[in-house]
Parts: structure tokens; C-alpha cells; sequence
């Protein structure tokens, strides 16, 4: 299927093999208050991330709810204005760089954005949903934009029919696969994906993750995957990324991370996986975090995860731990890792 | 037999748009029991969503229930009035919805609209309302949740809005909870004591749940039976164990094979079901899946397969099962 859609960019470029490069980012959301509606305070979302994404890769984040993955996808992209930091695109550091190349570049990064309900314009119909971008960077004919809007609902597995029709006669998942459509329809180089497949059943979910591998593959699509469905994850991605209050808190392949993971985040975070199977669900041991879930406002001190860290020695509450390399291409920050 | 808690009879809900008439729930029949989990898992266009929209009675114009009962308590909630709707709707049966953003209003703090809710139904003052919306946003794991109290939709994350919309429907202690995808927004951590919670609630107040997931993984650990959606229609119904062990539908045994397991290499393919789903609007004659079935006869093209009892307590809608 995805055989057909034209590659835009005869990779000319003979860059390095790093597309993606993020150094010490941060977005700090400020809180206002009083009367004056000064900055009191601010919520940390990201706090300080460093990332690389190689050409071609499909890079895991997973992490807590409210751990600020959404929010490091969309400053990836530019969409959130980072509070510090830089984010190197092929080169070019987008957070320097003016806002006319920006824009330029925009139609090479895409976001497929977590909440396919409000991400969609509900006034639109769904063909113009999908061309909308086409037509922002004066891409094709109104013919030829037709045309690969067919094209994209079919590969997405919609009816192209339907290109008339509205978001909210699409159920969730199939709004969830009009972002996709959306997001494909430029030929993007970079797609954050934003829990792509969340609201979509098995199935369609093996048909999109076959689809991205497939385009990954064709035109060497690179990924940012964010999901909370750990075994999708560990599907498609290589390497995987643990977040945790608006740090990584470990990184290595997905066969490290998954088979010995080094943080008690990502332990935790494994045990709690559902497993589809009623008798294994029965049995299994699961680790229940206790204690409170810390606030992006007030950080812990030492150690973020330290108040809920059934291992957290002295050391843990005064010092914060350096992500370092605990097994080899395996890092993670914790002064007692492993099981 | 002892009355069900709810029972929905030969459900029918279309919509009729320029286009045609969408046949979004065609003869849906299920029961729930009080206490009991109900799952209901099936391809995404199913009718799922609309399915529970149709128990609330939340159906707007061009859609219809067009047939059959919902009876609440013995009580049709198809024929209910607009002031008796307005009594147990939020209350004694209460709703999860698919999508957050559209049930939350961005205009209003979410504490506003936790304490609006129980100030209705528990017939609370103010302050004991924002005392009560503070402690379901600490269960469900919201930090700092009396300064939130004060913060609107837009300033939460995805699962924290998820879990606004939770805490919202569980605050009345509903006899009823209708959860839509309630946790597809959560990692799996909170995702476990969200379950936990609901769970709670079956145990403490013999709150009967109907579970509407796509996580295979959710049902199994949380559902005692499971109900299986195809093109409108129930294809199969299944105490949990005999599902995930003896699926009797083809339809239920390509979804389970199309599970990503941690043992498979990364990468490798993934089984899709190959085709389509049928448009609702022109349904083929015969079974709906026949188009995408390996098992399909030319009596599955002609004839459509009724929902029978193939073995204990479970029932599905094929010629060939198993
Ligand atoms: N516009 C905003 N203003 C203030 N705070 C914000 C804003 N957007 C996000 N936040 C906060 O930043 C933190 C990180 O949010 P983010 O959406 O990145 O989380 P996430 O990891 O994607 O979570 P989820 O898995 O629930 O989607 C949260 O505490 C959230 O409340
Ligand atoms: N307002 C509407 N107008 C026309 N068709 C509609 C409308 N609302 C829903 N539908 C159609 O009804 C069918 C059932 O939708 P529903 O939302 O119940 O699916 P679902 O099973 O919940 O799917 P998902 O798992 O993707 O959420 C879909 O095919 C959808 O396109
Ligand atoms: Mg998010
Ligand atoms: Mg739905």
C-alpha cells in the first residue's frame, strides 16, 4: 500500500546518521497569581532532556501520565516554545533558527497529536482536514491533492468515500486515523507520534504499526513514538526512552530495557503492564507505587523518584543521580539500579 | 430469575445521514448484573461508543435509537422522560466518555465542574462539594490536588484530563458505570489504580461496570465477561476465560492473534485482519465479516449467522465457530 506514495526528497543529503538532536531541553509552564498576575511559580514538564534520533529510527517514550512526554514531542517540534536548551534538526538549530526557515522546515516534521477528538477541526470535513497541510506549503493541484487524499484514507484503512464527511460522524479510532493521514500527507521526514494508536482496536492497531514500519522502511521515515502500551513500544522501536517527572530516566534497547531494567520506575512501570491473558493476569506480581505522585512545581529533592522508590537510601533524597551507562548501551539514572 | 441491573434488548440506533442511513447498532442484546464487569472489545466503527451514548440516551439528531429496550432496573430508559433522564443520568448511572475534552467544559476550573456534579446528585453544600472534588482528584492520583482544583482542562495533561473525567463520574457512587475507553490515555501504572478504583466501587456499592477497551490486556484482568462487537452487531459474548481460551468467533480469534507479544521479535509483522470493515451503510447480505473471513462458506454470503449458544455461558453468531 504505502508503495504509492511519492517520495518528495530524493535523499540528496548525505548527512550524518543523527536527525534529531536534543540538548538539555527544557519548557517550564509559568504559574500566575495574584493580583498583578506575576509568575508564583512554574510547572517543569521537561527539565532538562537529552536525546538523540538516528535517521531512520523509531525512538520509544513512555513514562507516567503528566510526565511531560506530549509536551517534549510538541517542543521538539517547535510547537511549545522551549524554556532552555536546543533542539538540532539536520543541522539546522531550530530554536535559533529564524522563523521563515522554521516554517520552511515545519512540513518535514509532523505531529500525529494524542487526542484525536479535539486535534481535529470540527467546521472541516475530513478531506480538507487531510489536504490542509498540502495546501499550507502550496503542495500539488487541487487534483493531484484529491487524489493522495484518497489515497492517504486508504492506507490509513478508511474508506476514501468518506472524504465529505465530518469528524463527528468518525468514531475514535477512525478520527485517530485521520491524524495519521493528516501527518503522512506531506511526506514528512520526522513524525512525533503522540499515542498513535490508542484508541484503536488490535487490529488496526497491527495496520498502523505494519504501515509505519512499512513507510520507516520505504523512505526512511524517523520516529518519536509516544505510547503507554509497552508491548507496541517494544514492537516498533529499538531503542526505548523512560521518562519520569520531566526527566529520562533511562534509555537502551528494548530488549535491555524490557529484559533487565535498570531504573525501579521502569520496573515498576513493566511490572504494571497488563498481560492478555486472564489466568497470567491472575497470578502475576505487580508492584502498586505508593506514596504521593510528586508535583512538576515542587520537585523532589535528590533522586525525582525517590519518595515512591521502595529502595531509596540517604543518598537518594540529597543527591540527584547522573543518567549514566549502568550496562553496556543501557543508561539510566539511579544510585541503586538493577533488580 | 432475579431482574438484571440492566438489560438492553434488540438495540437499534441509526443514524440517517444525506449519504444514507448509517446502521451504527444493529440488534444489540446484552445483560449486566449488579457488580459485575462487563467488557465489550470489537473492530473501531463498531458501535461501541454509540452503544453507550444509546444507554444515556445521548443520541443527537440525525441519529435515532430506532428499536429496542434499555431497561434500568426493569425501567426503559428508551421511553424515559427528559426529568427522570436528568435524575439518574450522572447519578445512579453515570458515564466515562471516549473523549474528554468535548465532556469537559474549558471555560470552567475542574473543580467547579467535580463539585457541580455531586451538588446535584449527593445534594451537598459548596464547601462540602469542593472538599468531595478534592478527594476524588486525589484518588485518582492527581498531585497537589487541592491546587488544582482551581486550574482549567487545557493546563492538564491527556491522562490527567482522563482521570478529571473519572473522578467526575465516580463521585456520585453510580449503581451503573459506563466506561469508554477510560484509560487509553493512562500509563500503566495509573491505568492499574484507576481499575483498582473502579473496582473498588463494584465491591463497596455493588457498582455494575460496562468497560468499552481496546486493551485486551485490561479485559483480562479486570472483566468478568466479555461482549465482542462487530459492524453493529454482537458476534460473540464469553465469560472472560473462556474468550481469551476457546474464542468461538473468527472474528474474536484474528483480534486475539493480532495482539503484539513481548516474546515476538521487534519489528517482525503484525497480524492485521486483511479487507475492510463493511460500510454500515450498504451491509453486505449474510455475516458482516465473511468478507474478511478464512473460514467463510457460501452460506456465510447468504444467510446472517444468529447469535447462539455454541458452549457454557457463551454464545456467538456463526455457522463455523471454533
Ligand atoms: N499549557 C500548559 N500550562 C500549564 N501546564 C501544562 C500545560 N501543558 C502541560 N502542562 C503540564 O505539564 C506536565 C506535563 O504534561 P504533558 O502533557 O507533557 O504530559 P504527558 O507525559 O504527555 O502525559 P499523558 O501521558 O497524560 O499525556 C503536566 O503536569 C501538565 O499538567
Ligand atoms: N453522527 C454520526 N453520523 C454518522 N455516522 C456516525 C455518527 N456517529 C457515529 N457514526 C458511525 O457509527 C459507527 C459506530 O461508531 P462508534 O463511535 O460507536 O464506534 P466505536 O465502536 O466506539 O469505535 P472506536 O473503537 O473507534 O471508538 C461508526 O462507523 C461511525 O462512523
Ligand atoms: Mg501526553
Ligand atoms: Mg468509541
Amino acid at each position: 500500500m504505502a508503495a504509492e506514495i511519492a517520495q518528495p526528497y530524493p535523499s540528496a543529503e548525505v548527512a550524518s546518521d543523527t536527525l534529531v538532536d536534543v540538548r538539555n531541553l527544557k519548557v517550564h509552564f509559568p504559574i500566575r497569581g495574584g493580583l498583578l498576575g506575576r509568575t508564583v511559580a512554574s510547572v517543569k514538564a521537561v527539565d532538562g532532556v537529552d536525546l538523540t534520533i538516528k535517521r531512520g529510527e523509531t525512538l520509544g517514550l513512555v513514562g507516567e501520565s503528566g510526565c511531560g512526554k506530549s509536551t517534549l514531542g510538541r517542543a521538539v517540534l517547535q510547537l511549545v516554545k522551549p524554556t532552555d536548551g536546543s533542539v538540532i534538526f539536520e543541522g539546522t538549530d531550530l530554536t535559533r533558527t529564524s522563523y521563515g526557515t522554521l516554517r520552511r522546515m515545519r512540513a518535514d516534521m509532523q505531529m500525529i497529536f494524542q487526542d484525536p477528538f479535539s486535534s481535529l477541526d470540527p467546521r472541516f470535513t475530513v478531506g480538507r482536514i487531510i489536504s490542509e497541510p498540502m495546501v499550507n506549503f502550496g503542495r500539488g493541484t487541487s487534483q493531484e491533492r484529491e487524489a493522495r487524499v484518497k489515497e492517504l484514507l486508504q492506507v490509513v484503512g478508511l474508506n476514501p468515500a468518506w472524504v465529505h464527511r465530518y469528524p463527528h460522524e468518525f468514531s475514535g479510532g477512525q478520527r485517530q486515523r485521520i491524524g495519521i493521514a493528516r501527518a503522512l500527507a506531506l511526506n514528512p521526514k520526522f513524525i512525533v507520534a503522540d499515542e498513535p494508536i490508542s484508541a484503536l482496536d488490535v487490529s488496526i492497531q497491527a495496520q498502523v504499526l505494519n504501515l509505519l514500519a512499512d513507510l520507516r522502511d520505504q523512505f526512511n521515515l524517523t520516529y518519536l513514538f509516544i505510547a503507554h502500551n509497552l508491548s507496541a513500544v517494544k514492537h516498533v522501536s529499538k531503542r526505548v526512552a523512560v521518562m519520569y517527572l520531566g526527566h529520562i530516566v533511562e534509555l537502551g534497547s528494548g530488549d535491555d530495557v524490557y529484559a533487565n531494567p535498570q531504573h525501579p520506575y521502569t520496573i515498576a512501570l513493566l511490572s504494571a503492564s497488563p498481560i492478555p491473558d486472564p489466568e497470567l493476569e491472575l497470578t502475576r506480581k505487580r508492584i502498586i507505587l505508593t506514596g504521593d505522585v510528586p508535583s512538576p512545581v515542587n520537585p523532589p529533592s535528590g533522586c525525582p523518584f525517590h519518595p515512591r522508590c521502595w529502595k531509596a537510601q540517604a543518598i537518594c533524597r540529597e543527591v540527584a543521580p547522573p543518567l549514566e551507562e549502568k550496562r553496556p548501551n543501557q543508561i539510566a539514572a539511579c544510585h541503586f539500579p538493577g533488580a | 430469575m432475579t431482574e438484571k441491573l440492566l438489560e438492553v434488548q434488540n438495540l437499534r440506533t441509526h443514524f440517517f445521514t444525506r449519504t444514507g442511513v448509517v446502521k451504527a447498532v444493529e440488534d444489540v442484546s446484552f445483560y449486566l448484573e449488579e457488580g459485575e464487569t462487563l467488557g465489550v472489545v470489537g473492530e473501531s466503527g463498531s458501535g461501541k461508543s454509540v452503544t453507550s451514548l444509546s444507554i444515556m440516551r445521548l443520541i443527537d439528531k440525525p441519529g435515532k435509537i430506532v428499536g429496542g429496550k434499555i431497561l434500568f432496573k426493569g425501567e426503559d430508559i428508551a421511553e424515559m422522560d427528559e426529568d427522570r433522564l436528568l435524575q439518574i443520568r450522572g447519578g445512579k448511572i453515570a458515564m466515562i466518555f471516549q473523549d474528554p475534552m468535548t465532556s469537559l467544559n474549558p471555560v470552567l476550573t475542574v473543580g467547579f465542574q467535580i463539585a457541580e456534579a455531586v451538588k446535584t446528585h449527593l445534594k451537598l453544600d459548596d464547601k462540602a462539594a469542593m472538599n468531595r472534588a478534592a478527594e476524588m482528584l486525589e484518588r485518582v492520583r492527581i498531585p497537589e490536588a487541592r491546587r488544582r482544583l482551581n486550574h482549567y482542562p487545557h493546563e492538564f495533561s491527556g491522562g490527567m484530563r482522563q482521570r478529571v473525567m473519572i473522578a467526575i463520574a465516580l463521585s456520585c457512587n453510580p449503581q451503573l458505570l459506563i466506561a469508554d475507553e477510560p484509560t487509553t490515555a493512562l500509563d500503566v501504572t495509573i491505568q492499574a489504580q484507576v481499575l483498582e478504583l473502579i473496582k473498588g466501587l463494584s465491591k463497596e456499592f455493588r457498582t455494575a461496570t460496562l468497560l468499552i477497551t481496546h486493551d485486551l490486556g485490561v479485559v483480562a484482568g479486570t472483566c468478568d465477561r466479555v461482549v465482542v462487537m462487530y459492524a453493529g452487531r454482537v458476534v460473540e459474548s464469553a465469560p472472560t476465560h473462556t474468550l481469551f481460551k476457546k474464542p468461538a468467533h473468527p472474528y474474536t480469534q484474528a483480534l486475539l492473534q493480532a495482539i503484539p507479544r513481548p516474546d515476538e521479535p521487534p519489528g517482525s509483522r503484525l497480524h492485521a485482519i486483511s479487507g475492510q470493515p463493511p460500510s454500515l451503510i450498504n451491509l453486505p447480505a449474510g455475516c458482516p465479516f465473511a468478507p474478511r473471513c478464512v473460514k467463510a462458506q457460501a452460506r456465510c454470503r447468504q444467510e446472517l449467522p444468529p447469535l447462539e449458544t455454541k458452549g457454557a455461558g457463551q454464545m456467538a453468531a456463526c455457522f463455523y465457530p471454533y
